[in-house]
């Protein structure tokens, strides 16, 4: 047989099985990102999918109950109370105000159980005009791109 | 000042497009002395790229919080270091450093050829100079970093600055990025050569030897920013995992892959004349990966837990990248029958397939981290609806994917070119393959069940015992010719062929890695709340909270609990991890304490303190973890000798290979 042959069906071996353990993988980890209120409009459709959501951490809604850490998310109006129940430690970002996304499923009783959350304080990053520089002493109006 | 430093960079900017016109004017209308201009003001831009630079750290050092800059990511109280990694610490920053290591790069590119490549070097200059004018557009007009607030229209006075994100306040984060990118700007060079050398139809492989070094330097700068990184994760962000398959951090690994793919093929281009146009493929993708990368962490298209905001400059990448690719793609095709190869493959079990085996693989396992990463944008494009795919599935493609690479690395450098005989591969392989097998029967019986990791561990045997034949082989000759000892035999052996015996370290480091990565197979943890007084295990420790302190200073509030870590009844050593209250910007963090061993490491994490005054740890127990970093620095090692040069000059005595032109077969010197 012809070593390029030889060398082809070898190929199409190996990227068959990495094809096909992709698949696999794609299917089971697939996450869907929704908004809150999409969320709402897909009822129990919702139950079956691996979910995430992203909004902001509610002022003081951040409730520690032994392992679990519950807290009410919002965005749009919208409000959506969370429970988080993972093993690794809710990242140093994550607090009142921040933007958080979290992963996990619906539970029957409309709250979200989330097995990873991810957060980060928007407002310290990078520059956002208006919101920035609100602790430094402003005068009269925000610092707006325009006006530096 | 500041009206300085953005001048700086406007005329760095008129001088980049100037370079890059008197480069091609000068090449085409052959007139010298246009080329020597624009090689100059490739030193004029760097000169200025590095003023403005310096004004911007001076004003970081400084403290002029007048600059948007400056305010937005130091503040007062952040100790010196990190005021001055807050140069690459916010997006114009990180730009501005992108533009001055590749002026730096450029510059020392042009020095060092200045006598050399004439024919090849305006192409050369071009390249770099459009790269750079890019990369000057965006800081000059997009993401000025010499914006001033506007005091007395609206802000009295800027008393202090926001300050860098403390999880970023930790020494290897200050050099992860520079190392990062001093790996992603640098393949901007092999690239501009492999383009001009295109462009040109060079005759033989100039350009390949002319950037080997660059390469190997660049990749050893990739691997250490990657490492960095992933050390940074592990000691910092308190869960212990050193890789996560963020979007950013694919971003960093995608490159790499490429470059190792691209290290590996072009040892077919000069040994065999095989595989051109599939190096300058994977040049050129290496390249436009390393924008891509950046475009990635700077323009917030796929959110991601490094916190970097959209911005504006996301389209003017995607604009660059296009055009580039385009162009490139363009030049491949036209010259096809420059890149002819000038041999065939003769044997599917031969050191040609493997290497084409190794590169088939890199090539999959970054197409499948690239897919993964754009999941969610080809799900939305495609269906509407945005998806993501997590870290179970990268690896379940890659953990395959790395042991078959675990297995070539141990075949590939033993196996003959061109065809092997069976007796041959006993010869090489029967011992290590006994060696390997015999590891996986012995953990089998002690009772280990996890089939990547037995797999992985024998493996690791395997190709362990081929590199110490090699050494062991070879050591023995020199020991019997000249009476030396086995060990100055050895030193003797690296030294008269660099490149092979230092791939061979390079190769022991991934392996000693891949003993770390497979230990994850083993992790064990645990979150307690535990009141001071109190025992609790793990693993085989015990551990006894006994104290809760607290504190302030300057730049946080801090809390730590005293941890005593008993075994077999003795205590062995205090562990304290803390937590602090950064004050500007107000961010708790948690300062991990590990306790740092070859078998396995001890990882505490402070999470919180419930209102009954109990502690709440997080406690874990990481098998084998340090080879990763024990791993790395031996990669390193064996990339600098890699770099040395050898004793005697070798003479590559290339296969005659017959029905092609003389001109591409005569043996280079």
């Amino acid at each position: 047989m012809n070593t390029y042959v030889k060398f082809g069906i070898l190929t199409v071996a190996i990227l068959g099985t990495l094809g096909w353990l992709a698949a696999g993988g794609i299917s089971e980890t697939k996450t869907y990102y929704k908004t809150l209120a999409e969320l709402e409009q897909l009822g129990d459709q919702a139950r079956d999918k691996r979910l995430r959501v992203g909004g902001d951490v509610e002022q003081g809604s951040i409730e520690r109950n032994g392992k679990d850490v519950s807290f009410m998310l919002t965005a749009e109006g919208k409000r959506l109370k969370v429970v988080y129940t993972g093993t690794d430690p809710l990242p140093d970002t994550f607090r009142d105000g921040a933007q958080a996304l979290a992963d996990g499923r619906l539970g029957p009783d409309g709250v979200f159980q989330a097995s990873r959350i991810q957060a980060k304080c928007a407002s310290k990053y990078e520059a956002k005009p208006g919101g920035k520089y609100d602790k430094l002493p402003v005068q009269e109006k925000p610092a707006d791109k325009a006006a530096l | 000042m500041e009206n300085i430093g953005a001048l700086s960079l406007l005329l760095a900017f008129c001088f980049s497009i100037y370079s890059v016109a008197a480069s091609l004017v000068g090449k085409w209308k052959r007139k010298p002395f246009l080329v020597l201009s624009a090689e100059r003001a490739v030193y004029a831009i760097w000169a200025l790229v590095s003023v403005a630079s310096g004004i911007l750290v001076y004003a970081l050092l400084t403290g002029d919080f007048r600059l948007a800059y400056v305010a937005a990511h130091s503040n007062k109280a952040m100790p010196n270091v990190y005021k001055f990694s807050a140069w690459w610490g916010g997006q114009e920053g990180s730009l501005l450093f992108w533009s001055f290591l590749l002026a730096s790069y450029a510059a020392i590119v042009v020095w060092t050829n200045r006598k050399k490549f004439r024919d090849m070097m305006p192409y050369v200059v071009s390249v770099l100079m459009v790269t750079q004018a890019f990369f000057l557009m965006l800081i000059t007009f997009i993401v000025p970093p010499f914006q001033v607030l506007a005091v007395g229209k609206g802000i009295t006075d800027v008393g202090d600055g926001n300050g860098l994100n403390p999880l970023l306040q930790y020494w290897t984060m200050a050099i992860h990025p520079p190392m990062l990118y001093l790996g992603y700007v640098g393949f901007v060079v092999p690239f501009a050569f492999a383009f001009a050398s295109l462009v040109t139809r060079q005759p033989g492989e100039a350009w390949i030897h002319e950037t080997r070094r660059w390469t190997i330097i660049t990749w050893a700068f990739q691997s250490s920013g990657i490492l960095l990184g992933a050390g940074w994760a592990y000691a910092v962000l308190g869960w212990g995992g050193y890789w996560g398959w963020d979007p950013v951090e694919n971003a960093s690994l995608l490159p790499w892959i490429t470059a190792t793919a691209f290290l590996h093929s072009v040892m077919m281009q000069e040994k065999k004349g095989m595989m051109k146009v599939w190096n300058m493929v994977l040049i050129s993708s290496t390249f436009f990966l390393c924008i891509f990368g950046t475009f990635l962490t700077r323009s917030g298209v796929l959110s991601s837990v490094h916190a970097f905001a959209t911005s504006p400059i996301g389209n003017y990448f995607v604009a660059f990248l296009a055009a580039g690719i385009a162009l490139t793609v363009y030049l491949i095709l036209d010259r096809l029958d420059y890149l002819k190869s000038e041999a065939h493959l003769e044997s599917v079990v031969s050191r040609e397939s493997a290497f084409l085996f190794n590169n088939l693989i890199l090539l999959a396992s970054c197409f499948a981290v690239l897919w993964g990463t754009m999941f969610p944008l080809i799900s939305e494009a495609v269906t509407g609806e945005k998806i993501s795919v997590d870290a179970p599935f990268f690896n379940r493609v890659n953990v395959p994917i790395g042991l078959f690479l675990l297995f070539l690395t141990g075949v590939g450098p033993l196996i003959a070119w061109r065809r092997s005989s069976v007796e041959s591969l006993k010869r090489a392989f029967l011992a290590p393959s006994i060696a390997g097998l015999a590891l996986i029967v012995l953990l089998a019986v002690l009772g280990v069940r996890h089939p990547y990791a037995l797999i992985s561990f024998g493996l690791c045997l395997f190709v362990t015992v081929t590199v110490a034949m090699e050494f062991w082989k070879g050591a023995r000759q020199i020991a019997a010719k000249s009476g030396q000892n086995l060990a100055a035999a050895m030193v003797e052996l690296t030294h008269r062929n660099t490149r092979r015996y230092g791939g061979y370290l390079v190769h022991m480091g991934i392996v000693l890695m891949f003993i770390g990565f497979t230990g994850a197979a083993f992790n064990k943890d645990a979150t307690l709340e535990v009141a001071p007084g109190q025992m609790f295990r793990l693993g085989a420790y015990e551990m006894k909270v006994t104290d809760l302190i607290k504190g302030q200073n300057d730049n946080y509030q801090w809390a730590y609990s005293h941890v005593e870590i008993f075994q077999n009844g003795s205590q062995i050593g205090v562990l304290k991890p803390e937590r602090r209250m950064y004050l500007s910007p107000p961010q708790p963090t948690s300062e991990v304490a590990i306790r740092r061993r070859l078998n396995e490491d001890l990882y505490l994490n402070f999470a919180n303190v419930t209102e009954d005054g109990k502690v709440v740890l997080q406690a874990y127990i990481f098998p084998l973890v340090s080879w990763i970093w024990i791993g790395y620095w031996v990669l390193l090692i064996g990339t600098l000798i890699c770099l040395a040069p050898s004793k005697q000059k070798l003479s590559y005595a290339r296969t005659q290979v017959v029905g092609i032109t003389k001109k591409h077969a005569t043996v280079e010197s």
